[in-house]
């Protein structure tokens, strides 16, 4: 028995070296590739000869590589509710739009009333509120948080379909407020469908990034995005993960764990909200304003799509579902019916059909591939799991 | 120990417990029997916090603990090994065992118990490694105990563990029920194989539509005529 023992404890510690370093791997290759990638578009890619250049500016666009970012960032927000908790989340676009407003309230000329400077790289003399980015986005993240609490609260003791219902009404309400805010009770709280514009630049380090910054600003994403990764790792491995992935698995069962339902159910929506919220702020700078009409229900959609198609409550998997996507839908499908038209002299519209496309994946995803497009990872994930868990009960 | 006094508990309008009072002592284990549709499992979800008695009280170490919440309960002492065990299929043995300990934090003690589990039933540490979910049902049975038992109760409440399993893993898993006991842990036991129930504890009672029909020492009731009858199948 002892001998047995111990050889599964040194099986088991095998593991426990092996699995992280997945996780390792997968983080050095991603930084490595984003680092490629800044290193390119900041230094490299003016020198190219313009062919090359034409062939990026129709295939892989800067702005294309900044907002995937964005959905990244969301993307993981949604994971952690959807994934991790087991909640399905249809109104997530709300906590995108709260973000993006922090970013246009506390980032820009918009509250001409007022003067208000903070660590912004704006000059003092441009009235309204002047915020730094880093400050914004804490900012962003506790009103969207907070916001996620005070819906989740009532919502999240519904069954899961009306849960799907009451976020799906949110994420339209929400948006609603902001496009008719233009006045309420003689206070512009949005500026209507008419959007605040510009936000102001990032300021990194005493260096201004404008909007024709990409790289850096590419280089800022993703480190906000890399956080994100790092703290659903981080939760995950934890006690407060795996309250979530039992009551993914079985509430009542969970409930008789000792784990608090409403308790942990609340902090996973408000964790999601949390990042969408700093999701919408990064958004509201990359785009450099922010407009009401932005915030439909298709970016709810989309965003469960990537979640589901990457590999529900795997982070990488989530990553590789929403660079994809998220490229499909800003370049690859005006790309590939660019290339399709021209050839074969038609006129169709492709990106039109993106949701006939994103619907498609969707059903496909269902009827052929449930675990999304990374389930090995994902089942390596469990095992890294598995692992996290006995050295947090010091089995070993 | 555990007292309900007058308990009520209803689904909607239909009363599935109209009203019984029953008690456990410390160090005991108690049955409660009945056939399908009794409302044992009704009792044991109003003491685990899962249903809101409709009138009565639960009381748990000489405290209310009726409206309290499912993980409050837990953190009191009760651990609720459910009907259809319900464990966490897509996790290994192990981790469905850490949950079990989840309001713990006493590492030790925690890895102190799991090892206590794994020798009460040699087979889990077999599968320590495994996804509980591909398990045999008899495997699954004894994860669903073994993971109550992780919450280091006082009060262990076990929902049929019984149902479903060939006869030989039946007399092990009563077998394991009582070694539990003597370790030290009071346990109540709901049960349809009345006659296993009866054998191994000491008080029983019987259950038949929402009211307590007879009560007492388990081996009187193993040779009354009428408990018998209705579910020894004589």
């Amino acid at each position: 028995m002892a001998i047995s023992l111990l050889k599964r404890s040194k099986t088991s510690g095998k593991k426990k070296q092996k699995s992280p370093a997945s996780a390792r791997q997968w983080a050095i290759s991603l930084t490595i590739v984003a680092i490629a990638i800044w290193a390119f578009f900041t230094y490299l890619f003016d020198k190219t000869p313009d062919a090359v250049q034409a062939w990026f500016q129709v295939w892989l666009p800067p702005s294309t590589l900044n907002e995937s970012l964005v959905w990244v960032i969301c993307a993981l927000g949604l994971n952690i509710v959807v994934g991790y908790a087991g909640l399905l989340d249809l109104g997530f676009v709300a906590f995108w739009a709260f973000g993006g407003y922090a970013a246009g309230w506390f980032m820009s000329g918009f509250f001409h009333q007022v003067n208000i400077h903070f660590g912004s790289m704006s000059a003092n003399t441009i009235p309204g509120i002047h915020l730094s980015f880093w400050l914004v986005m804490v900012i962003a993240a506790l009103i969207a948080g907070f916001f996620g609490i005070i819906i989740g609260a009532p919502t999240l003791r519904l069954k899961s379909d009306y849960l799907a219902l009451v976020t799906l009404g949110f994420g339209e309400i929400i948006p609603q407020v902001f496009t008719n805010g233009e006045n309420i009770g003689g206070f512009n709280l949005s500026n209507g469908t008419k959007g605040i514009s510009p936000i102001d630049a990032i300021g990194v380090f005493g260096k201004r990034l404008g909007p024709f910054d990409l790289g850096w600003k590419f280089l800022i994403y993703f480190f906000l995005a890399a956080c994100m990764v790092f703290v659903s790792l981080r939760i995950r491995g934890g006690r407060l993960g795996r309250a979530w992935l039992a009551i993914r698995e079985d509430e009542l069962a969970a409930s008789m764990m000792g784990v608090p339902l409403m308790r942990t159910k609340l902090t996973a929506y408000a964790v999601g909200a949390f990042s969408g919220g700093i999701g919408g702020a990064v958004y509201a700078t990359h785009v450099n304003g922010i407009f009401a009409e932005r915030f439909n229900f298709s970016i709810s959609i989309i965003l469960l799509a990537m979640v589901v198609l990457g590999g529900m409550g795997n982070v990488w998997g989530v990553i590789v579902g929403a660079l994809l996507m998220a490229w499909i839908n800003a370049t690859g499908l005006p790309a590939v019916g660019d290339t399709f038209n021209n050839t074969f002299h038609t006129q169709i519209n492709f990106p039109s059909y993106n949701f006939l496309l994103f619907g498609g994946i969707l059903v496909l995803m269902m009827l052929f591939k449930r675990d999304g497009l990374l389930p090995e990872a994902r089942l390596k994930m469990i095992s890294h799991e598995n692992d996290d868990d006995t050295s947090n009960t010091g089995g070993h | 120990m555990l007292k309900i006094d007058n308990l009520e508990v209803a689904y909607g309008n239909i009363k599935a417990i109209k009203g019984i009072s029953l008690e456990v002592n410390e160090g005991e284990i108690v049955t409660l029997i009945g056939s399908n549709g009794a409302g044992k499992s009704t009792t044991l979800r109003a003491i685990s916090g899962l249903l809101k008695p409709r009138s009565g009280s639960i009381t748990f170490m000489g405290e209310r603990i009726d409206g309290l919440e499912g993980h409050d309960v837990v953190k009191k002492g009760i651990c609720h090994s459910p009907e259809g065990r319900r464990i966490f299929p897509r996790m290994t043995v192990d981790e469905n065992l850490d949950l079990g300990a989840f309001l713990r934090n006493d590492k030790d003690a925690i890895a102190a118990d799991k090892e206590r589990v794994l020798e009460l039933f040699p087979r889990l540490r077999e599968r320590i490694t495994q996804k509980s979910g591909t398990m045999s049902g008899g495997e699954q049975q004894m994860l669903a105990v073994g993971r109550a038992l992780m919450g280091q109760p006082k009060l262990l409440i076990l929902d049929e563990p019984s149902m479903g399993l060939a006869p030989v893993l039946v007399d092990l898993i009563f077998e394991t029920i009582q070694k539990i006991n003597q370790q030290g842990t009071t346990i109540l036991l709901v049960e349809q194989n009345a006659l296993a129930a009866l054998s191994v504890a000491q008080r029983a009672y019987v259950l038949e539509s929402g009211v307590i029909k007879m009560s007492g020492n388990a081996k009187d009731l193993q040779s009354d005529p009428e408990v018998t009858k209705a579910y020894l199948g004589g």
